[in-house]
């Protein structure tokens, strides 16, 4: 048919009325796609149904772990959701994600009649800080979130971390155990933990070197931190240091390192 | 159809018709023909790495730095006498760049820091692969005959054993794999023999079973095999999946096999029987006196292991041994295993009886509960036999008429260079050596019912740290080049003689303590201890050995030596363990001026503030990670004294104690001030 002057209007609402058909079919059409394609992610990891929720994650065991790369962890890690009394709750829903290369096994669980899940963590392939993190749905339909350090040690670290078991933990350690009792509170000036990063970070490579390899009475500090350097030999002091950097918290950046714009 | 095509040909044939322009078109076609090169060249994998490296380090601040050390094109690293030919900077450009160190984003992270130069060892050494290879897939993922994938990131420590056949310290998971090579027993079958030329010996310790039956009874011997981990958690004989019928037959055999060995068991001593029924805590306490948690462990209420490993686990060992042996045991373990780990504790018989009740009592009665066997027949101990030798259970233990087989199970020198195409996998497997090895410890019958290979009680990691060590054993590792070599240090075959010998092979000294190259690690080395201490300290020391490192756990036993046995020992050790340093009376052991002992003790509490660790006066000192030193003065020589402070880790090489790099003049100060702390003496001096 032409479409002259005359008949313009019938044509306008003939096509209005294919669009809004159209529409309609396009709307229907896109919405069975989604729900095939949510359907198609349940099936992938079907999700836990909460039949309670917490308000906080507590670390029970398991994080900081040392281990070299692309292993399992020697402890499984242990987490507990708890509610606003500190009570665990059991039944609430727990999801782990960790960075790339790493195996969460599982990755989604509900937390145990102790309100606690057993996760197996496998670290990824390059040496470094693997922050895992862990989060469970809340009363509110909010998520509670709690980062969790692990460290996977390359050479250099893992001959680091050997050199601080034998000749700083017992002192730099205020861990006390039957097997390796800690000598932390004999001492009248207290060293800091490797772990304090707020310390350690401000320090430089060259600061940390000298006060291991002359002592603290070198840099006028405590003269209870013995001179290591006729001891160690210096691969040893810079492993020590590697080690002191990857476990830091909140984590090393050294300011020689040129790091991405973005 | 035909026409319009014929017409076509027709056309350009006219056209061709011109020499100019066919000599045009053949140029072009040339041209179009000589692009192929450059053009396969530029779209190659690797120039796109090399394309997006320049794009990644251009947003980088310091992107000049890191462009003037890029060179285009195919990188080589050429090391002929090792036939490495290396092409993996190609892609992997940073490799060399320290800046980027923290990239996540591969190829282009910086390698991490280890002792070696990449152009000094290449990478396929470490890392397997094809270090030729210029695409990705063939460079790590080839499968193909002589050509091997790349190495999971979990087994890079392996890479390190191939040239280092001793611990190192940075290699944990290869230690661990290489102790448990031995400490389980493993090369007991399958015979490893290292470039050097030396076994790997076995570290277990198997009992022998030619006297078994003085020791147990049948029905624990069919527990046992049929799960070691039902009596102890940390057994290390492993689970043959024995069927009941099997288990009981080998049981049978074993107990018909085992001849009475007179001495083997022994009646309570008659003092000891008829005095008071032995008191529960008195035997506790005596267990614990005597240390024997140094060496066997228990389990607690909490169901975790406590104690050392050296010697079996007890939680259950009065299910385990008949009362008449372990009195003879306790006794004199070497009579029915000359080969025991475990001292000649000379007890008297009131304390004979105490530890054997006490020992006795730690019994485990659901174990054997449900195991009721009938009277053996000449059958099923035939049959136990032809089971025994087929095991292979003569490996291991020694056991009357059968010979120990030779490389019983496969020769594993040379297993990390088995092809792949060797291998058989099953479905579903990942298709690596490494996959391989996992699946055959973890479940070796998993590759057939009727293998002979026992499961071994291990953990994921566990299992991870014996294919770590297993992994090294390359063809590689025997063709390197001597300069190369790291052989491990071997033990010595040192034996102490005379009398005084024969009284530490009974105490069986060397179980703890090293001497000259041989023995344990839990006590110190005392090649140089006649060096070290003081006649009347030691000879008092032997008497009763009170602690000197309070922090410590495990700690020397009480033997209950005669006088003439300490006079012996302490004689021999005065005489023969001297180190050839300096001579032990080189400084005076008394006699040192008031001003020299006060500047030691200057030097002691400030300069090199040895109260971090030593306690000297107990009223004011703390420290306890190094030994007391209250009464130093009478236990050590001025002569080590000064010698140890001078330099520690020569005379105890890897003592914690730092080298201070102590002056002549300060160290004989501090010799001077902890010769003055002597017992009795050093409470008076204080006051």
């Amino acid at each position: 048919m032409k479409i002259t002057p005359r008949n313009l209007d019938f044509h306008l609402r003939a096509a209005r009325r294919t669009a809004a058909q159209l529409g309609i079919l396009l709307a229907a059409l896109s919405a069975t796609l989604l729900s095939v394609g949510c359907m198609h992610r349940q099936s992938a990891a079907p999700a836990l149904h909460a039949k309670a929720t917490g308000s906080a994650i507590v670390i029970v065991s398991g994080d900081r772990q040392l281990g070299s790369p692309g292993s399992l962890l020697p402890q499984s890690l242990v987490l507990q959701v708890n509610d606003d009394q500190g009570n665990a709750v059991p039944g609430a829903v727990l999801q782990l994600a960790g960075p790339a290369g790493v195996t969460i096994r599982p990755a989604q669980a509900l937390t145990d009649d102790n309100g606690q899940v057993t996760v197996r963590l496998t670290l990824g392939g390059i040496s470094g800080l693997y922050p895992f993190t862990a989060t469970s749905p809340d009363a509110h339909g909010k998520t509670v979130s709690l980062l969790i350090p692990e460290y996977a040690a390359g050479y250099q670290q893992q001959v680091g971390f050997q050199v601080n078991a034998t000749y700083c933990s017992r002192c730099h350690d205020s861990n006390s155990t039957v097997e390796q009792v800690s000598n932390y509170d004999n001492l009248a000036v207290k060293p800091h933990a490797f772990t304090s990063g707020d310390i350690y970070n401000k320090l430089s490579h060259a600061d940390l070197s000298n006060i291991i390899a002359h002592g603290g009475v070198a840099v006028n500090r405590s003269a209870l931190m013995p001179a290591y350097g006729w001891t160690l030999s210096k691969p040893e002091i810079e492993a020590v240091i590697s080690y002191i950097r990857l476990i830091s918290d909140p984590p090393y950046r050294a300011p020689g390192l040129v790091y991405d714009k973005q | 159809m035909k026409t319009p095509k014929t017409g076509f040909l027709a056309s350009c044939l006219a056209f061709l018709r011109d020499p100019f322009r066919m000599f045009g078109v053949v140029s072009f076609v040339l041209l179009l023909l000589l692009t192929i090169a450059p053009a396969k060249d530029y779209f190659s994998q690797w120039h796109g790495y090399q394309r997006q490296y320049l794009r990644f380090i251009s947003h980088r601040t310091d992107a000049l730095t890191l462009q003037r050390h890029f060179h285009g094109g195919i990188q080589q690293i050429w090391i002929p006498q090792m036939s490495v030919v290396d092409r993996c900077q190609t892609c992997h450009v940073g490799l060399t760049e320290t800046s980027l160190a923290d990239v996540q984003q591969q190829p282009f992270r910086a390698h991490p820091r280890i002792p070696h130069k990449l152009t000094e060892f290449g990478c396929v050494i470490c890392h397997r692969g094809q270090g030729a290879a210029t695409t990705v897939g063939q460079a790590h993922h080839s499968e193909m005959a002589g050509e091997e994938p790349i190495l999971p990131a979990r087994y890079m420590e392996s890479s390190c054993g191939q040239c280092h056949q001793g611990p190192l310290e940075g290699t944990p998971k290869l230690n661990q794999g290489r102790l448990m090579l031995a400490r389980y027993g493993c090369v007991n079958c399958h015979s490893i023999v290292l470039p050097d030329g030396t076994k790997l010996q076995a570290t277990d310790n198997p009992p022998p079973l030619t006297h078994i039956a003085d020791k147990t009874t049948r029905e624990w011997i069919y527990a046992w095999l049929k799960d070691p981990t039902s009596y102890s958690a940390s057994a290390t004989m492993p689970n043959f999946k024995l069927s009941d019928a099997d288990a009981s037959d080998i049981s049978a055999f074993l107990i018909a096999n085992s001849t009475p060995n007179p001495g083997d068991t022994m009646p309570m001593p008659a003092a000891a029987v008829h005095g008071p029924a032995p008191d529960p805590t008195a035997g506790a306490s005596l267990y614990g006196e005597s240390f024997c948690a140094s060496c066997h462990a228990t389990q607690n209420a909490a169901g975790n292991l406590v104690g050392g490993n050296l010697g079996p686990e007890l939680t259950n060992v009065g299910t385990k041994v008949r009362p008449e042996w372990l009195t003879a045991w306790m006794r004199n373990p070497q009579h029915y295993d000359p080969s025991t780990l475990m001292p000649q504790y000379r007890w008297t018989d009131a304390q004979l009886k105490l530890i054997t009740a006490f020992v006795q009592s730690k019994t485990n009665p659901d174990l054997l509960a449900n195991v009721h066997l009938s009277p053996s027949t000449p059958a099923q101990i035939a049959h136990g036999k032809k089971l025994v030798i087929e095991y292979g259970c003569a490996s291991c233990h020694q056991i009357r008429g059968i010979d120990k087989p030779d490389n019983f199970g496969p020769n594993l020198s040379r297993i990390g260079s088995k092809p792949v195409v060797q291998l058989v996998f099953l479905p579903g497997m990942e298709r690596t050596l490494p996959a391989y090895l996992t699946q055959k410890i973890s479940h070796p019958r998993s590759f057939g019912p009727s293998l002979h290979m026992p499961k071994y009680n291990f953990t994921p990691a566990q299992v991870e740290a014996v294919v770590t060590a297993l992994l090294p054993l390359t063809d590689r590792s025997f063709e390197l080049p001597l300069n190369l070599q790291r052989p491990a240090v071997q033990e010595t075959h040192y034996e102490p003689t005379d009398k005084a010998g024969q009284l530490m092979t009974q105490l069986n000294c060397l179980s703890c303590h090293r001497i000259n190259g041989r023995g344990g690690d839990m006590a110190p080395d005392l090649s140089w201890e006649g060096s070290s201490v003081q006649r009347p300290w030691l000879d008092a020391f032997l008497k009763n050995p009170n602690t000197l490192r309070p922090a410590l756990i495990r700690r020397m036993p009480r033997f209950n030596l005669t006088d003439a046995e300490r006079t012996i020992l302490t004689d021999y050790i005065l005489a023969v363990y001297q180190t050839p340093a300096f001579q032990r009376d080189e400084l005076p052991l008394t006699g040192y001026s008031p001003d020299q002992v006060e500047k030691g003790r200057q030097l002691f509490y400030s300069k090199y503030a040895c109260q971090s660790c030593h306690i000297v006066n107990p009223n004011q000192d703390k420290g306890y990670i190094g030994p007391t030193l209250t009464q130093v003065g009478s236990r050590l020589t001025a002569a080590w004294i000064y010698h140890y402070l001078k330099n520690p880790q020569a005379l105890r090489p890897g003592t914690m104690e730092p080298n201070q790099h102590i002056s002549d003049d300060d160290a004989r100060s501090l010799t001077a001030f902890l010769m003055a702390q002597k017992s009795g003496a050093s409470q008076a001096a204080r006051k």
